[in-house]
């Protein structure tokens, strides 16, 4: 608890993880990759989640996700406690409340640009809102591109379609797994942009696990994350200071 | 290379499973078919080498040709010949034998033999060595009987018991005065065999005072050929022809043998047909495994490896897997070859028993086609692995199929199809006999057209269903473009199961419109309440039309009585009948004149008169059996069936020169139609008779439905096996689609696709595909069965084109059926995915 950064701020808790922890394995094998995690990730806030490999960001982004089961500890999106659910309300909860990014863009390429933006409101048989359609889609500028499939579309243009999807069923948080892991760095500027701009212009929430401090720059926060545990945080990073804060692990992990 | 290549087997042992079973399934069928006709063959020979102990030769009567004017028949084996034959040097004894057919009524009053295996016989002296006596003495006169021993026991018959038995209708109630022993093949499989003193025997069965066979026995030191040399000298050589035992055992065994190869051929033609449909399993397993090999294949090439060594790798691949399968199928093959010996014998088939025979020439066929086959279906997967550049390795993506290349293989395809359509439809427009050859070649030609064609027809054809799969949401959504994906692949699954589909529809179609044809034919012509015939369709006496001509409730009746005779030179088959009855009991369809039959005016049908120009008014000269000659005049020319055919003309003319008149049937109509009590009573007029048949038009129907019915029985069972194969293929397609889409469906679940969709998704496909195969299958189906009609048509004029929609719905629902078994495994197998892997998985 000593670790959860709560002070000075009063906006709404977006989700929450207590004492998280995730083990693999048992006896010889066994590995930690989450210990006693407790982090908030607050409402309309953009969140960077950085660490070495291996230091357990994207089993925490998995397990806060809905997307990976913990061994103990607790999980709230909003006001749903996810360590109760069976895989089918989770599920359901994954559709409703969740959006997600990947670095793999990760489109059907059967389904055209507009079709794979509202997969997830077909899956959970509901109608679009239009005027928020095209208010994502003007964001993200894909316009003009709306029938193409994902073949036709570049990387950079593909990963807008992306967050066009994550963004598009207002969801009450939005996941991102290395969203510009596989871009060029004009291309993954402009994602982080879109994001930016989710947030402070939209209210939505993110939560992004990086390895870029260029990419951490653009967070309200970043949450620093070591050997399964929370080391370090920082609020309006640079990318001088996110580097800075890393090389001191980097460091530490060496002398240790 | 070798070693990478085996490694690679080990590594997709679960993926190859499948087409091992595809292949196995074929040779398995393959090695069965010879395991059975071989072992079948075997015991035959060895069994009939065994049933001609008694003869050392057999004196058959030669057939004396019709010539001129002069009917032609058998000679006769007189008594003066027998005892000729009796006294030639080197001969020890000389038996008269005289068979016909002996029904044997059980206790119950039903028939103990079936309806053809009831055979009747003499009894030669007074101990006859054909048949050891296991009880009683020889039967004497009309009034004794001897029964086999198997018989006796089934029906609990026993010396001094009463037996009825009927020869040619009439009942006949003689005692039993022995019982025998017989390795006859007849009784071993159920039949009863029944034996009269030589004078009833031949009385009996019409041969008054002749024999059938004469079985002469050689003396102590004279061998078979040396006595069949002396009877040629001694016996008439224009009258008989003499065949020594040995010579009778190979000439049965070959002909046995020869009746099994007609068999033998057709099980290896539905053994064909599933190596056929294995073929495109084998290749697109082949495919899909070499897309997913496509960076590893391509890094060997990088590395140095050669396109031959690459090509080399993937078919050394499909030799191991077509040794595996094929050794597999060989030791399926002798399961199924056994299971079909006792499947067999439990049908009541007559089956000798023998070891099971594996000839080297099975295992040899098993190994050669399994391996064939699969390495030839990887032979074109293999080229197109070895042509994937090296720097294939780097990107990631799998090679796509371009368009280019469809397009060829549409040109191709349509040209197929437009030749096999053209052809097939130019052979219904043949006479029958020089059809047969384009119709199979058209077929072929348009089967292989679709094939190639199925690419290009599965959007359209998708496309129609979509209004369905909508109704499912997004799991229908992703289904419908998920088969559509991979036109190839889809198309080569649905192929598959298309071409078992085809067969099945096409002799459904024509096996039903030919049955309702037939149906058609013989009962539209008949206006009789009942048909009365032999149980084994063999001749009644005319004592038995007689009788019913005077039954009560009886108004008309007429048999049709057998006959020969020679017209301008040439056999013309004789129908007598009733001249005052037959018009109640026929309705026969006149193409000229009319039907009026009485003195000697006759009615001949359609063929015959358009062949010799009979017209109502005709006159024509008939040379009768006896040799008498009656002048006869066409009164009308009606339209041949099965029951009618020929020269129909009164029994008032026909009988006078018959020396043993026999009816095939008796037509009878009765004052108050065709009921239960009607026939009741017939059947009490003739003695409650078990071996005499009594049908309504319902039962003529139902007996020749019967026949088809078993026929299509068959031939489903053995087209099963290439649908079985066929489901294997929608499995494997189905699961490497799964494999391959597992980032896609990690996806899916992520953001919000529950288990169940992403089960209902795959299973839509897997049934969007099995359906697209369905239809097409139904539509070649439908398509042959009219073409193959359209020939029958000019045989049978009843022919008439019957769309079995009951059984083509039932079709259409187990290629539904079908998708949805196909799907269980690789749609629990996407459910079960784990999401972080799939997500995280490049």
């Amino acid at each position: 608890m000593t670790t959860t950064p709560t002070a000075g701020r009063t906006t709404a808790v977006a989700a929450r993880a207590m004492e998280l922890s995730k083990i693999y394995g048992q006896g010889e094998t066994r590995v930690v990759a989450l210990d006693r995690v407790s982090v908030d990730f607050r409402a309309a806030e953009f969140t960077a989640i950085m660490g070495p490999s291996g230091s357990g960001k994207s089993t925490l982004m998995h397990c806060v996700a809905g997307l990976d089961t913990f061994s103990s500890g607790s999980v709230r999106i909003g006001d749903t406690e996810l360590g109760s659910l069976k895989d089918k309300q989770l599920t359901k909860l994954r559709r409703d409340k969740i959006g997600f990014i990947f670095q793999a863009f990760n489109l059907l390429p059967t389904l055209t640009a507009l079709e794979n933006i509202t997969l997830p409101m077909d899956i959970a048989g509901r109608k679009p809102d239009k005027a928020w359609l095209d208010q994502v889609i003007q964001m993200v500028g894909l316009s003009g591109r709306l029938g193409h499939r994902p073949s036709q579309l570049s990387g950079g243009q593909q990963q807008r379609v992306a967050v066009a999807r994550a963004l598009a069923s207002k969801p009450e948080i939005i996941f991102g797994d290395e969203p510009t892991g596989n871009l060029d760095s004009r291309s993954g500027a402009e994602v982080l942009g879109f994001l930016r701009n989710s947030v402070r212009e939209l209210g939505q929430t993110v939560v992004m696990v990086t390895h870029d401090p260029v990419a951490a720059a653009y967070a309200d926060r970043v949450i620093f994350l070591a050997d399964g545990r929370i080391v370090d945080e920082m609020y309006g990073p640079t990318a001088e200071s996110v580097l800075d804060t890393m090389k001191q692990f980097d460091a530490k992990g060496r002398t240790s | 290379m070798f070693r990478t290549a085996l490694r690679n087997v080990l590594a997709h042992k679960a993926r190859l499973l499948m087409t091992v079973l595809a292949v196995m399934l074929g040779v398995a069928f393959v090695s069965g078919t010879l395991v059975f006709t071989n072992t079948l063959s075997d015991a035959y020979q060895k069994s009939f080498a065994k049933g001609f102990d008694q003869v050392d030769v057999a004196v058959r009567p030669k057939y004396q040709d019709s010539e001129g004017d002069r009917v032609g028949k058998d000679a006769e084996l007189t008594q003066a010949l027998l005892d000729r034959a009796a006294k030639v040097p080197g001969a020890a004894s000389a038996t008269g034998v005289v068979t016909g057919f002996t029904a044997v009524a059980g206790k119950d009053g039903e028939l103990v033999g079936g309806d053809w295996q009831s055979a009747g016989g003499n009894y030669w002296g007074t101990e006859d060595p054909r048949y050891p006596l296991v009880s009683g003495h020889a039967p004497r006169g009309k009034g004794q009987v001897l029964i086999d021993s198997a018989t006796a026991e089934r029906a609990g018959f026993k010396v001094g018991d009463t037996v009825r038995l009927s020869v040619d209708g009439p009942v006949l109630t003689p005692t039993v005065s022995g019982i025998f022993t017989t390795d006859d093949g007849n009784v071993a499989a159920g039949g009863s065999l029944t034996l009269f003193d030589t004078p009833t025997a031949q009385s009996l069965f019409g041969k008054k005072g002749t024999y059938d066979e004469i079985d002469v026995r050689a003396a102590a030191g004279t061998s078979q050929e040396a006595l069949k040399a002396a009877l040629d000298k001694a016996l008439p050589g224009k009258l008989v022809e003499t065949t020594t035992g040995e010579r009778l055992a190979d000439d049965q065994a070959a002909a046995i043998a020869d009746s099994l190869s007609g068999l033998k051929k057709s099980l290896l033609v539905f053994a064909g047909i599933a190596l056929f449909v294995g073929t495109f399993i084998i290749a697109n397993t082949f495919t899909m495994l070499v897309a997913q090999r496509t960076r590893e294949l391509a890094l060997l090439r990088a590395v140095g490896a050669s396109r031959r060594q690459v090509t080399r790798s993937v078919l050394v691949e499909a030799f191991a897997v077509g040794t595996v399968a094929g050794v597999a199928g060989l030791v399926a093959g002798i399961g199924i070859g056994a299971g079909l010996r006792s499947l067999l014998g439990s049908l009541g088939e007559s089956v000798p028993d023998g070891p099971l025979v594996i000839g080297s020439g099975t295992v040899v066929a098993a190994l050669a086609v399994g391996i064939l086959v699969t390495v030839l279906a990887a032979w074109l997967p293999a080229r197109r692995a070895a042509k994937i550049p090296p720097v294939a390795a780097m990107s990631s993506l799998h090679a796509k199929a371009t368009t280019k290349s469809l397009v060829l293989r549409n040109t191709l395809g349509s040209l197929f199809a437009a030749a096999g359509i053209a052809v097939v439809l130019m052979a219904t427009n043949m006479d029958s006999d020089s059809a047969q050859g384009p119709m199979g070649i058209g077929a072929v030609l348009l089967i292989i057209g679709v094939f190639v064609l199925t690419p290009l027809l599965s959007r359209p054809l998708i496309a129609l269903a979509s209004p369905v799969l909508r109704a499912f949401g997004v799991s229908g959504k992703l289904a419908r473009q998920n088969s559509v994906r991979n036109p190839r692949r889809t198309a080569a699954t649905a192929s598959a199961l298309m071409i078992g589909l085809t067969l099945i529809t096409g002799m459904t179609v024509m096996a039903g419109s030919l049955q309702s044809s037939i149906d058609r034919m013989a009962s539209s012509a008949i206006r009789a309440d009942y048909v009365v015939s032999m149980a084994n369709q063999g001749p009644l006496s005319p004592d038995v039309a007689k009788k019913l001509a005077t039954a009560d409730g009886v108004t008309a009746s007429s048999p049709l009585r057998n006959g020969e005779s020679r017209v301008d030179g040439g056999t013309q088959w004789l129908t007598g009948v009733d001249g005052a009855a037959i018009g109640k009991l026929t309705d026969l369809k006149m193409t000229d004149g009319s039907f009026s039959v009485g003195g000697t005016r006759i009615v001949v049908d359609e063929d015959r008169a358009e062949k010799h120009g009979w017209k109502p008014g005709s006159q024509l000269t008939a040379h009768f059996e006896d040799g008498a000659t009656r002048r006869l005049t066409v009164a009308g020319v009606y339209e041949g069936n099965d029951m009618f055919n020929g020269i129909i003309l009164d029994n008032k003319v026909l009988t006078p020169h018959l020396t043993d008149p026999a009816d095939m049937r008796v037509m009878v109509k009765m004052a108050d139609g065709a009921s239960d009590a009607a026939k009741k009573g017939l059947v009490k007029t003739l003695d409650t008779n078990p071996a005499v048949k009594i049908q309504d038009k319902q039962d003529i129907s139902h007996e020749i439905g019967n026949v088809f019915t078993q026929v299509l029985n068959m031939v489903y069972g053995l087209l099963g096996m290439a649908v079985i194969v066929a489901v294997l293929g929608v499995v494997n397609t189905l699961a490497m689609s799964v494999f391959e889409r597992a980032q896609e469906i990690g996806m899916l679940r992520a953001i919000g696709l529950d288990r169940g969709a992403v089960k209902r998704m795959v299973r839509l496909e897997s049934l969007v595909i099995s359906l697209f195969g369905g239809v097409l299958g139904l539509g070649l189906g439908v398509f042959f069965g009219w073409a193959a009609g359209e020939l029958l048509a000019t045989e049978i004029p009843t022919y008439e084109l019957q769309l079995p929609w009951g059984r083509m719905a039932v079709f259409l629902l187990l290629a539904g059926v079908i998708g949805v078994l196909a799907a269980l495994w690789p749609a629990r197998r996407a459910a079960r995915l784990n999401m972080l892997t799939a997500i995280k998985a490049e």
